[in-house]
Order: structure tokens, then C-alpha cells, then sequence
């Protein structure tokens, strides 16, 4: 498929989300357990340590549904969730990586 | 800062040291191998008097007694392993209905997390969703921070539990420990901003037909005083969720009483007429609304809560005010004009009138209504009421005129059948002055019916009210109105005798059927001192009425 089209096509119905978050073993479970429980699937997920490695990022590719905004304010309230900031689908972090789905 | 010499001493003590740094007199739990260093430690202490319940749910619900009736966090403990797991139906239903609650669990010991073994569970991984926040302890000095700030998590912002697992190896490990840390302490409320004071003020002053929405929150933050002086100066007719029950005097003139699926007509019907609905600290719980479609369809939506991701989440609000209900409220009130509201409080008093929630038998004690009102009857205010789950529930919170905010202990969110007793024990441990009724289901009662031994040992003042109709009586009425009569699993063909039961367990007993003045009995009963319980047979086939269809409007009542 080409590449341009297949972006156009995911900046309509995607979003990607940026997490600060502390590093420990149970942060992903956190988070990615608030998705589940609440019937809101996850489409990509990335995650690596940032500078010392006491705080971790999380990127999330997302459905662009009406409950984003609420599933948004519910991440804002974990503990282990430091910030949260809301990209469009075309952010080039996932679309680097596509090369590696290839 | 003085310094203090250094102590040694191991994780173990420091954690209970740490929760006698809290200020906390009582806690409840049960022991086990993998938190018996923490056992070991709280005996020694000369602050902390330790419960024991008879099953680790008993410990948590007792917990959870103490907190909903104080508002402070209440801490319960559990050993690893099969020990946490029956933790967790107390935890979430503190999660649901927002209780500070901090667990304390124990877990095998850090080298052998992960092998499968001896009474090793994912605690951790288990109570993740059902609590606000949680911790799997590290390592000793860790504690210094991971407790206080488990206090302050549970008591901060909206509550909700916390739970603490700490492996065992963490307990014996020895450090020195030279300044201690501050107690965890709630968080500066979040200050709403000024400008949509402003904006919330003008709704309510220029609004024709305001109802007041009263949730739980009201009562968590203290701010029973200031709804009732808004409504009085707005001149707004409140109802309340069986969460809120207690926050305005039912008998208070503007006073709708309790919404939703067993609200009175004259509720229901008021809310679909209003033209402004102020929800406060509520958060359009569908057993509150019915079909959301359909809830207060006409009207503008104001929403004031805590928590800001209950704004918009089930209804949009025209306003949503983020902040502490209380602090909201307090820079409100100034900007409200004095309202008589002539046309929509004299229309209010017709539907009062015409569709008042229906009492039959209210005055004679051997009905369930009658029971009700005769315990109240017996009582003053300072009475703290505590339920189970089923009719008798929705009974109690029909018609007990509740008057007081933490008078009424009920499980709402998860509505958990076994939270009566263990409950009641606990809100009589935190408050020893009060006499603490709780009204109970022959089903219920069984959930967790080992507590009677604790509340004999312990000689708490819980007065154990239990509407027998030998059956799953809410589930029989279910059936009956939705599932063509079949009546299948609701009935008990055996029943025990519970009279023996108690007193087996230590309790003093008195049965009302045998006696020929119930309502002297009762009495009698009710300004005795120490545990007892009250036996009382009821009609199997009554209702609780009326009653939303479940998924129906709150228009579509039946019955009533
Ligand atoms: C732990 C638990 N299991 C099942 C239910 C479902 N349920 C709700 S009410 C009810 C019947 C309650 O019976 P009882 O305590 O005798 O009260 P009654 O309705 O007869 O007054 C049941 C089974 C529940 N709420 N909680």
C-alpha cells in the first residue's frame, strides 16, 4: 500500500498518545490494564527508558474515539503516570517504525 | 531539626511504626506466615489495638467501617497468597464508593516471587483495577516513603483504597532509620476556577425548574452543611443517591428524597420536568439515571466533582466545575440570589402530593416498613445505620429518615452482600458512643456470618436487624417481574435457625415473632448495651416498589 495513502488513512481514525511514567515493572500493567478493562483497544505500543531510567515513555497508537478524552483524564489519574500528551495519527514515532512491521 | 540517635530496625517495625505515626488506634486482619514479622512488630505496640476477623473479607469490610464512618483512612492486613485474595471484594467495593482504605498484604519473600510458590499470588497484578493505587514494597527504606504516601493517596483528592504488598523478606530486613517522615496527609484540595463560579451562579439564578443532584462526594467532603444552605437560599428541591442519603434531612422540606430505580414517583417524575440539574459529587450512576438518554432530557447539565474525568464521562455538562464539592459550594453561595421559586416549588408539593412513595404497613412493626420505621422510632439521629444488600437495602433507604452525613453505611457501587455485619463492627470499634444498627437479609447475613464471633469478642454495640423472608428476596422479586414468575434458586428450602446460630457464635438474641409487643421488645433490645441480634420474620412476597425495569426510563416506573 502506499505509504501516503496509508497515513491519510490513519490521521483520520488515530491518535497517539505520550506518557511520562515511572520506570518499575508494574507501570505497564497499569496502563495498559486501564485500556482493557474499559474496552478500548490499543493498536501500537512502544516503550523505553528515558534518561537515568528512574521515568520510562510510553507511546500509544490509538483509535480516534469520542471516549479518547475520557480515557485520557483516567490515565491522567494514575499514580505511576506522570504526564500525558495527545499527538495526531501522522507522528512520526510510529511511522519510522513501520519499517520493522514490514 | 533535633536529631534523633538512629535505630535500628527492620522493615517489619518500621511499617508499624509508620501506621502508629498515622494516628491509627485499630486495625483488623488475619495472620499468616508471610506477614507474621509484621504481627510480630504490632504486638509490641502500645498505640494499636488489632482486630481479629474470622475471614480476611470480615477484616477488610470492618476496615472499611471505621472509614466510612470517621472519613479517615482505616487499615487492614492479610497474609499472602489466599489471604489477599479474600481481601479483594472489600477493596473494590472501597473503590467503588470511593472509601480510604489502605491494605497491607504479605507476600513470599522477593527471591521466590515468580516461582509459583507456597501461597504465592500477582497480588500486586490482582489489584491493580480495583484500587486507586498500589505498591509492591522493594526494600525497607522504601517503606519510609511507599506508607505515607499510601495514607495520603487514600485520603487525597477523591478517595479510594491503597494497597501495600510488602514481601516478608522485606519485613525482617534490618536498616537504620534516623529521620522519620511526616504522616501522609490528604492533598491541598484542587480550588475550583473563579470564573466558572461566576457562570454556575447565573445558571442556578436564571434557571425556572433547578433540581440539586446530591452523590456520595457531598459526604466525603464534609459538605452536608453548605447543600442544605444553597438549597434553602436557591430555593432548590434536592434529591439524593443512595450514596448521598443523609447529606439533607429526608423530612427537610426541599427534599426529594432518594432517584432512580426505587426512588418515590414524585422524584422521578420532578426530575424529567427540571430545567437545570446540579449534579454535585454525583456521577450518573445508571441505577441513579435509568436510560441516560432519557434523564433530565430537558435540562442544562451543571456537574461539580472532585474528580475530573467523572465530568462528561456518562452525560455532557453544559458546566463542569473540577474542585472539592465543598470548596465550590462555599464560593458559590455568596453569588446566588435569595429564591422563592413560587411556581416550581408549589409544583414540586403537587407531585409530592399526587405521587408520594407508597409505605404500606408503616405503623405496624411485624411489616417490613412497619420494622423500619419502629427502629427508627427507638432511635435519635447520633444512631449510625448500616445495611446489607437486597430489599431490605432498598427498604431502609426508602424509608429510615436518615438526617446525619455518615449516619448510613450501605455498599452502593459494588452492592456486596456480606459488607453488613463486618461493616457494622467496624463503625462501632471507631465509634464506641454510638449505637450502630444493621439491617440484614437472610442471605446476606451468611456472607459473612463468622464476624458475629468478633462482635461478641470485641462487645461492639451493633444491633444486627435481620428481615427474614427466607429467601434471596431481590433476585425472587427479579424473577417474578421479568422472568415470568419462574422462581428458580431465590427460595431456600432449608433455612437455619439463626436465633441458635447467634447465640452459638455469643451473641444475645431476641426473636420479634414470639414476642406479644414487638415494638416494646425492640426497644428493649435497641438501649441494651454490646451485640445482639434482632430476628424478625417478613412477608416472602413482598416488593420494593416501585421499581425502574432495568435499562427502562425512570419515567417507566412500576408500581408504587
Ligand atoms: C456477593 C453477592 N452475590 C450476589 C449478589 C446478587 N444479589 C443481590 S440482592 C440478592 C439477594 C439478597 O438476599 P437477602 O440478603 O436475603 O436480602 P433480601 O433481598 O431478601 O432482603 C442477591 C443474591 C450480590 N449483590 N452480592
Amino acid at each position: 500500500m502506499n505509504t501516503a495513502l496509508w497515513t491519510e488513512d490513519k490521521a483520520l481514525t488515530r491518535a497517539v498518545l505520550e506518557l511520562d511514567v515511572n520506570n518499575h515493572a508494574g507501570v505497564m500493567s497499569h496502563v495498559v490494564g486501564m485500556f482493557s478493562r474499559r474496552a478500548y483497544n490499543v493498536e501500537g505500543i512502544l516503550c523505553m527508558p528515558v534518561g537515568s531510567g528512574a521515568t520510562s515513555r510510553i507511546w500509544l497508537l490509538v483509535n480516534e474515539e469520542a471516549r479518547l478524552g475520557q480515557m485520557q483524564k483516567q490515565l491522567e489519574k494514575l499514580e505511576d503516570v506522570l504526564a500525558v500528551r495527545r499527538h495526531e495519527a501522522d507522528h512520526q514515532v510510529f511511522e519510522r517504525l513501520e519499517e520493522f512491521f514490514r | 531539626m533535633p536529631t534523633r540517635p538512629t535505630e535500628i530496625l527492620t522493615g517489619a517495625q518500621i511499617t508499624v511504626r509508620l501506621i502508629e505515626r498515622q494516628g491509627v488506634q485499630t486495625l483488623a486482619g488475619i495472620p499468616g506466615g508471610a506477614i507474621l514479622p509484621i504481627y510480630d512488630a504490632l504486638s509490641q505496640s502500645a498505640q494499636i489495638r488489632h482486630v481479629l476477623a474470622r475471614h480476611e473479607q470480615g477484616a477488610g469490610f470492618i476496615a472499611q467501617g471505621m472509614a466510612r464512618a470517621t472519613g479517615m483512612p482505616a487499615v487492614c492486613l492479610a497474609s499472602s497468597g489466599p489471604g489477599a485474595t479474600n481481601l479483594l471484594t472489600a477493596i473494590a467495593d472501597a473503590k467503588l464508593d470511593s472509601v480510604p482504605l489502605v491494605a497491607i498484604t504479605g507476600q513470599v519473600p522477593r527471591s521466590m516471587i515468580g516461582t509459583d510458590a507456597f501461597q504465592e499470588v500477582d497480588t500486586y497484578g490482582l489489584s491493580i483495577p480495583i484500587t486507586k493505587h498500589n505498591y509492591l514494597v522493594n526494600s525497607a527504606e522504601e517503606l519510609l516513603e511507599v506508607i505515607p504516601n499510601a495514607f495520603r493517596l487514600a485520603a487525597s483528592g477523591r478517595p479510594g483504597p491503597v494497597l501495600i504488598d510488602i514481601p516478608k523478606d522485606v519485613q525482617n530486613e534490618a536498616i537504620e532509620v534516623g529521620a522519620w517522615p511526616q504522616p501522609g496527609n490528604a492533598d491541598e484540595k484542587l480550588a475550583p476556577e473563579a470564573a466558572l463560579i461566576s457562570r454556575a451562579a447565573a445558571l442556578i439564578n436564571q434557571a425556572e425548574r433547578p433540581i440539586l443532584y446530591l452523590g456520595g462526594g457531598v459526604v466525603h467532603s464534609g459538605a452536608a452543611e453548605a447543600v442544605v444552605a444553597l438549597a434553602e437560599k436557591g430555593g432548590l428541591p434536592t434529591v439524593m443517591t443512595l450514596m448521598a442519603l443523609g447529606a439533607m434531612p429526608v423530612d427537610h422540606p426541599l427534599s426529594l428524597g432518594m432517584l432512580g430505580m426505587h426512588g418515590a414517583r414524585c422524584t422521578n417524575l420532578a426530575l424529567d420536568e427540571c430545567d437545570l440539574l446540579i449534579a454535585v459529587g454525583a456521577r450518573f450512576d445508571d441505577r441513579a439515571t435509568g436510560k441516560v438518554a432519557a434523564f433530565c432530557a430537558h435540562a442544562k447539565i451543571m456537574h461539580i466533582d472532585i474528580d475530573p474525568s467523572e465530568l462528561d464521562k456518562i452525560k455532557t455538562a453544559h458546566l463542569g466545575i473540577a474542585g472539592d464539592v465543598n470548596a465550590v459550594l462555599r464560593m458559590l453561595l455568596p453569588e446566588i440570589e435569595p429564591q422563592l421559586r413560587v411556581r416550581w416549588l408549589s409544583r414540586v408539593v403537587c407531585l409530592k402530593a399526587e405521587h408520594p412513595l407508597r409505605t404500606p404497613g408503616i405503623d405496624d412493626p411485624r411489616t417490613h416498613y412497619g420494622l423500619i420505621r419502629a427502629v427508627a422510632d427507638c432511635l435519635d439521629d447520633e444512631a449510625c445505620i448500616v445495611t446489607d444488600v437486597g430489599q431490605h437495602q432498598m427498604w431502609v433507604a426508602q424509608a429510615y429518615p436518615l438526617r446525619r452525613a455518615r449516619q448510613w453505611l450501605t455498599s452502593g457501587g459494588l452492592g456486596t452482600m456480606g459488607f453488613g455485619l463486618p461493616a457494622a463492627i467496624g463503625a462501632a470499634l471507631a465509634e464506641p458512643q454510638r449505637t450502630v444498627v444493621c439491617f440484614t437479609g437472610d442471605g446476606s447475613i451468611l456472607m459473612n456470618v463468622q464476624e458475629f464471633v468478633t462482635a461478641a469478642e470485641e462487645n461492639v454495640n451493633v444491633k444486627i436487624v435481620l428481615m427474614n423472608n427466607a429467601s434471596l428476596g431481590l433476585v425472587t422479586q427479579q424473577q417474578t417481574m421479568f422472568y415470568g414468575g419462574r422462581i428458580y434458586a431465590s427460595k431456600f428450602n432449608a433455612v437455619p435457625d439463626f436465633i441458635r446460630i447467634a447465640e452459638g457464635f455469643g451473641l444475645r438474641t431476641v426473636n420479634l415473632d414470639d414476642e406479644d409487643d414487638p415494638f416494646a421488645a425492640l426497644g428493649a433490645a435497641l438501649r441494651s448495651r454490646g451485640p445482639m441480634l434482632i430476628h424478625a420474620s417478613i412477608e416472602p412476597h413482598e416488593k420494593v416498589l416501585p421499581m425502574v425495569p432495568p435499562g427502562a426510563a425512570n419515567s417507566e416506573m412500576i408500581g408504587g
